[in-house]
C-alpha cells in the first residue's frame, strides 16, 4: 500500500496576523483512513480548507499524487480527485435529492447535444449510487433537506465516491448525530475505504475516529500535536492526549477539592 | 439491523409532490380571482375583455419571467421597473440623434439593458453588497438619468416621436402589432411572454443552469463548494433582466411612438409580488416561472376586473398587498412542509 493520494510537508498558514496553522504534515494512501482529531480552534477547518482549495497554504509543500499543487479554487480539487463533504454545507435542503446529487457535476442528453438535462438517467443513476453503497432511497425527488443528517451525509459521500473522488474529505461527518447515525455514517466511511479511496476524517471524537481510523494525527492550536500509526497508539491514550494530556492533569488538579470529600454526618440518607 | 431500513419509507409521494409544487397556491389564487370577476362583472367574460386582460397580464409577467428566476437565484433586481424606461429611451433618442433607422436604436437599446444588468451582477459579486442596496443604487441612477438625459437632449421630459423613421413599422410589427380572431385581440407582448416563459421555464427545470439557479439561491456556499460558478450564474440571471426590460421598453416605445422618461417607478415591486404570488421564496431556492405567469395573470384579471365590476379602482393596491401577505404567507408553509419529513 504505498500509493501515496496526497501529502502535506510542513504545512502553514496565516490570516492576517492570526497564525491559523504551523508545521502540518500528513501522508494519504489508498484505501486508508487518515482521522485528523483536535478541539475547536485546534486548524481542523484550516487544514480542510487548504486540501479542499479553498484557501492556499504560506508555508509548506501540498502534494497530490506526488505532484506538488497549489489549488486555487475547489474546482481544481475536484478535477484532481479530491472531494470534500462539509458538516453543514454539503448539500442544498430545498433541492430534490437527485438535483444535489449531480450538482456541479450534470449529466446532458446526448440528443440535445448536453443541453437539456437527462433528469431520468440521473434520477436512476443516483438511485443506483446510492443502493450501491447499502442506501435505499426509492422517492429521489424529494427535497434533501427531508432527510435525517446522517443521509444526507450517506448521500454526499455516495456523490463523491460515484464522481470518482480517490480522496475523500469529510469534515465532522458524525458531529450533529446520534449513536446510530454515527455509527451507519462510520459504515459508509469504510465502504469508501473498501472501494480503494483514501479518507481524512476530521473528528474531535476520538472513539469514533479509533473505531475507523489507520492514522491520527493530533492537532492543537494550530501544531501537531502528535501523530501515531494504529499500531503504536490505543483508544485511551489517543482519548487522553485529544483530551489535552497532561493539561487535563493539571486541570483535574486545579479543580479538585482542597480536602478529600468526607461523609457528611448531617446528610440525610435516601 | 440491516442498513437499508434506516432510510425510512417515502410517504404517499404523489399527494406531497403535488402540494409541495410551488405554483399551486397561486393556481389557486387566480381560479379564485377570476370566479369573483366572472360572477361580480358581467362584462369580464367577455372576449374582448379576455384580451385586455392578457394584455395588462403580458406587460408584467414579460418581467416576471426573468425576475423570478433572479428571485430563485436568491436576488432581486429593483431597478427592473426604470430599466424599461431607460431602454424605451435609449432606443427613442440614439435613433432619433445618430440616426433615422429605427433598428439602430433597438439593438443599442439591447446592449444597454444588458449593460446594466452586467453591472448589477458585477457590483454583486465583486462587493458581496445585498443585491437590495446595489440595485436599489441602481434604480435611483437610472431614475434621474431617465429624465436628466431626456431633458438634456430633447429639452422636455419625453421623447420626440420617431414614428416617421426608416424601420418602424417592422419595428413596430415585431413588439407592438396586434391579431384579432374572432373579437379576441391579442397584441405582440402576449406572444413574447409566452415565449420568455416557456424558455425560461425550460431553463430552469430541464437544463445544468436551471439546477445552478436553484441552487445559488438556496444555498450558494454549498453551491461553490461542489464547482458551481456562483458569480456567473446571478450575473446572467441579471442578463435575462435586462433582456426582458428591453423587450418592454421596445414594446412601450413602438406602441406609444414617444416615451414619458418618469415612468416605470414602483413596477419593478409589482414583478417582485407578481413573482412571490407565484411561488418564489424570498430569500431563494424555490420557485416556479410557470407560476409568476400565474400571478402576471391575477395582476391582470384584477387590474382589469375591478374596472369592469365598476369597482372604486383606488382599492387595487390594497388587493395586491393582501395577494403578497397571503401568498409569502402560503411559500413558507409550503416550504415547511418540502423541508418536513421523517427526522
Amino acid at each position: 500500500m504505498n500509493s501515496e493520494l496526497l501529502a502535506l510537508e510542513g504545512v502553514g498558514k496565516t490570516y492576517g496576523t492570526v497564525r491559523a496553522l504551523e508545521d502540518v504534515s500528513l501522508t494519504l494512501h489508498a484505501g486508508e483512513i487518515s482521522c485528523v482529531l483536535g478541539d475547536n480552534g485546534a486548524g481542523k477547518s484550516t487544514l480542510i480548507k487548504i486540501i479542499a482549495g479553498l484557501h492556499q497554504h504560506d508555508e509548506g509543500r501540498y502534494r497530490i499524487g506526488g505532484e506538488e499543487v497549489r489549488l486555487a479554487s475547489p474546482r481544481q480539487a475536484l478535477d484532481r480527485g479530491i472531494a470534500t463533504v462539509y458538516q453543514d454545507l454539503a448539500v442544498v435542503p430545498l433541492m430534490p435529492v437527485w438535483r444535489n446529487f449531480f450538482l456541479g457535476s450534470e449529466q446532458g442528453h446526448r440528443r440535445w447535444g448536453g443541453l437539456r438535462l437527462d433528469a431520468d438517467g440521473m434520477r436512476a443513476t443516483t438511485r443506483e449510487a446510492l443502493a450501491r453503497m447499502g442506501v435505499d432511497l426509492h422517492d429521489v425527488d424529494r427535497p434533501i433537506g427531508t432527510l435525517s443528517g446522517g443521509q444526507r451525509q450517506c448521500v454526499a459521500i455516495a456523490r463523491a465516491v460515484h464522481f470518482g473522488a480517490k480522496v475523500l474529505i469529510l469534515d465532522e461527518p458524525t458531529a450533529a448525530l446520534g449513536v446510530k447515525q454515527s455509527g451507519v455514517v462510520l459504515k459508509y466511511v469504510t465502504a469508501a475505504r473498501d472501494a480503494g479511496l483514501g479518507v481524512v476524517l476530521i473528528t474531535h471524537n476520538p472513539h469514533h475516529a479509533y473505531l475507523v481510523g489507520d492514522h491520527f494525527t493530533l492537532l492543537k492550536r494550530g501544531r501537531m500535536a502528535g501523530s501515531h500509526p494504529r499500531a503504536e497508539i490505543g483508544l485511551e491514550q489517543l482519548t487522553t492526549e485529544m483530551a489535552g494530556g497532561s493539561d487535563l492533569a493539571e486541570l483535574s488538579h486545579e479543580l479538585a477539592r482542597p480536602t478529600d470529600p468526607e461523609p457528611r454526618e448531617e446528610r440525610p440518607k435516601p | 439491523m440491516s442498513t437499508t431500513d434506516v432510510l425510512a419509507q417515502d410517504r404517499p409521494a404523489a399527494l406531497r409532490r403535488l402540494l409541495a409544487r410551488p405554483e399551486l397556491g397561486s393556481l389557486i389564487a387566480a381560479v379564485a380571482v377570476f370566479t369573483v370577476f366572472a360572477l361580480a362583472a358581467e362584462p369580464f367574460l367577455r372576449v374582448a375583455s379576455l384580451g385586455t386582460v392578457l394584455y395588462a397580464a403580458s406587460t408584467i409577467g414579460i418581467m416576471a419571467v426573468p425576475v423570478s428566476l433572479l428571485m430563485i437565484g436568491g436576488e432581486f433586481d429593483l431597478s427592473a421597473g426604470v430599466l424599461v424606461t431607460t431602454a424605451a429611451l435609449t432606443s427613442s433618442m440614439v435613433s432619433y440623434q445618430f440616426t433615422a433607422v429605427t433598428w439602430v436604436g433597438v439593438l443599442v437599446s439591447l446592449a444597454a439593458t444588458l449593460a446594466v444588468g452586467a453591472f448589477n451582477g458585477w457590483m454583486l459579486g465583486r462587493t458581496r453588497l445585498p443585491s437590495f442596496i446595489v440595485t436599489l443604487g441602481t434604480f435611483l441612477m437610472l431614475t434621474g438619468a431617465n429624465l436628466g438625459v431626456t431633458k438634456l437632449v430633447s429639452g422636455t421630459v419625453s421623447t420626440k416621436p420617431i414614428s416617421d423613421m426608416e424601420g418602424f413599422a417592422a419595428c413596430r410589427w415585431l413588439f407592438a402589432s396586434e391579431v384579432t380572431v374572432g373579437g379576441l385581440t391579442v397584441k405582440a407582448t402576449v406572444w413574447w411572454w409566452l415565449g420568455l416563459l416557456a424558455v425560461g421555464s425550460w431553463v430552469l427545470l430541464r437544463t445544468r443552469f436551471g439546477n445552478w439557479i436553484f441552487a445559488v439561491g438556496g444555498d450558494a456556499a454549498a453551491a461553490r463548494a461542489v464547482g458551481v460558478p456562483v458569480a456567473r450564474t446571478k450575473t446572467l440571471l441579471y442578463l435575462g433582466v435586462g433582456f426582458g426590460a428591453w423587450v418592454l421598453g421596445q414594446h412601450l416605445l413602438f406602441s406609444f411612438d414617444t416615451v414619458q422618461s418618469g415612468e416605470g417607478v414602483g413596477n419593478e415591486l409589482i414583478y417582485i409580488v407578481a413573482a412571490v404570488i407565484g411561488g418564489c421564496l424570498i430569500t431563494g431556492g424555490y420557485g416556479s416561472v410557470v407560476g409568476s405567469a400565474l400571478g402576471a395573470l391575477i395582476f391582470g384579471m384584477a387590474s382589469k376586473g375591478i374596472i369592469y365590476a365598476q369597482w372604486n379602482p383606488d382599492w387595487f393596491k390594497f388587493f395586491l398587498g393582501a395577494m403578497l401577505l397571503l401568498a409569502a404567507l402560503l411559500n413558507a408553509y409550503v416550504k415547511r412542509q418540502a423541508e418536513r419529513g421523517p427526522r
